[in-house]
């Protein structure tokens, strides 16, 4: 059997070509969002939107609302909580994060444990990426198409507000509204990659792809492309390792990310650990030398 | 003073009291500001020029007292472009990655529709407010590769090509080489010139006399309001900085 026999393999099943689509989809909305987390430092926020949107999703699967607009309203619920318990106590914002979305999160599980329904726990807490129904496909690419284009149109402003939410208001704009907006889209994001990698793993996608953009390049118009190409790589990576390895989808999805991530940590031109040690060895070597 | 003179004011905060929660942060402040002047904001730390900014700024609402813009309402001032601001350099995260071009550009982002999309006269004047700051050749840099001169240019030149005629610059000499410092300077001057109005808040007060025409002595409420070389006298800067050498004397 020659590569391409081998790499088509797989797609000869319709569950593996949704797997697929769902993980790419997935993985670019999380990386574009994951370039303005990581420069807000929204990285935890975005860890417990999340984890909080967990209940939302239930219950919307209870009532048989669609799952975007429960995870909307909890991922709301989330971060008035979270800002909620900072204002009002001396505790500071990661500790609010942490009591909020664990709370809600938890609530969540009981949600599912007493639900007589057949939605699987693990499925929801690890990702489900071969079972993905063509309704869930359809519910992503719709999710991801909205979210897509209002990033992408949007991009300006959520840059602005990322590097001078003072300068957004002196403008007359609403730093606020961005910043909900914002907020808005990562609860739907969640959404999209929970079907992918479950709750836990969302975190990963929405803070490793940006990270790594970040360490390539100091433009952020590059970050917007660099981001969700790695992260579709990493997908289709993941994808395919979990197939001929029978190993767990998410999991392999997000080490893929993991590792190109460490590929560019250690050997980025500019700012990767052995450029700069070997710069500093140089210069060192040429100061000793004048002198 | 009258109504007509009051249209004319670029800045008239009056009677503003504003609280954080028990600590009051400024205490029945006043303060008027003409149009083409340089106003020099002096105090200590905790003396209320941040507050006194963000109240001009719209982001605090005090609790009692009023601010017109240019005869306006604030909401209406931002959104008509008139009001730009140059941050203090601990409030910029240098290592975003932007140009200085970019930066530069987001001055232009009320002029311009909702995807933000630059047009022909927004290239037009980034590339002339960079050049007034001297910057042409670093346009391409990211933010954070300027010095510190460079860096409050940079911003300069983002109000420049807002075309804002009010600028607040919160202590835009600090860390700032003597050559930036005198550019900074001249700008400003020019700006005033043009009609435009200044508020500085600076601890560099040796610079003030070259660069304003008021300074104002800030102590939660404004102490004192004249030219610099009236108000920086130093048993007037006693007033504002809490020594008073006198009272001292006479314990």
């Amino acid at each position: 059997m020659n590569l391409i026999e081998l790499l088509a393999e797989p797609l000869s099943y319709t569950f593996m070509i949704r797997a697929l689509s769902v993980t790419i989809i997935a993985s670019v909305l999380c990386a574009l969002l994951s370039c303005w987390l990581v420069l807000i430092g929204w990285s935890l926020m975005g860890d417990a939107v999340s984890h909080a949107v967990l209940p939302g999703v239930v219950l919307a699967y209870i009532v048989g609302a669609p799952f975007a607009l429960g995870a909307l309203i909890f991922g709301f619920l989330a971060v008035a909580l979270i800002g909620g318990v900072r204002d009002t106590t001396k505790l500071k914002e990661d500790a609010a994060i942490g009591i909020v979305f664990t709370t809600l999160f938890s609530f969540g599980l009981v949600l599912i444990s007493v639900t007589p329904s057949h939605i699987d726990l693990n499925h929801i807490i690890f990702g489900n990426l071969l079972g993905v129904s063509s309704a869930d496909l359809w519910q992503v690419l719709i999710l991801g198409a909205v979210t897509f284009a209002i990033l992408i149109l949007k991009r300006k402003d959520f840059t602005l507000y990322a590097f001078d939410q003072t300068h957004a208001h002196a403008l007359g704009m609403s730093p606020r509204l961005i910043g909900a907006i914002l907020l808005g889209l990562l609860a739907m994001t969640s959404v999209v990659a929970l079907q992918a990698v479950g709750v836990i793993l969302v975190v990963a996608m929405l803070i490793i792809p940006g990270a790594t953009a970040f360490l390539l390049t100091d433009k952020f118009s590059k970050m917007l492309v660099i981001a969700p190409a790695l992260a579709a790589c990493a997908g289709i990576l993941g994808v395919y390792a979990s197939y001929f390895l029978d190993a767990s989808t998410g999991g392999m999805v997000v080490l893929a990310q993991a590792l190109i991530f460490a590929a560019v940590y250690l050997f980025s031109p500019r700012q990767g650990l052995i450029a700069t040690k070997l710069a500093a060895k140089e210069r060192r070597k040429s100061l000793a030398a004048v002198r | 003073m009258n109504t007509q003179c009051n249209a004319d004011l670029a800045i008239n905060v009056t009677d503003a009291t504003v609280h954080y929660g028990q600590v009051q942060a400024l205490d029945h402040a006043s303060l008027q500001l003409a149009q083409g002047t340089v106003c020099g904001l002096v105090g200590m730390n905790g003396s209320g020029k941040s507050t006194l900014f963000k109240t001009i700024m719209g982001q605090i609402k005090p609790d009692t007292g009023s601010v017109k813009i240019s005869g306006t309402d604030p909401q209406q001032a931002r959104k008509s472009g008139k009001l730009a601001y140059v941050p203090q350099s601990e409030a910029v995260d240098w290592n975003f990655p932007i140009s200085v071009r970019d930066v530069v550009m987001t001055g232009r982002y009320g002029q311009m529709g909702w995807t933000r999309r630059a047009k022909k006269k927004d290239h037009a004047a980034v590339n002339e407010a960079l050049e007034r700051v001297e910057l042409t050749d670093f346009a391409n840099r990211q933010i954070g590769q300027l010095s510190g001169g460079q860096k409050k240019r940079a911003f300069v030149a983002r109000c420049i090509a807002q075309g804002a005629s009010i600028m607040l610059l919160d202590e835009p000499f600090a860390g700032v080489d003597k050559r930036s410092e005198a550019t900074i300077t001249k700008l400003l001057r020019e700006v005033a010139d043009e009609g435009g109005s200044v508020l500085i808040s600076t601890h560099d007060l040796h610079a003030l006399p070259d660069l304003a025409d008021e300074a104002v002595l800030l102590m939660r409420k404004v102490l004192m309001h004249g030219r610099p070389e009236i108000v920086l006298r130093a048993e007037n800067l006693a007033l504002a900085f809490g020594l008073d050498p006198m009272k001292r004397d006479a314990s």
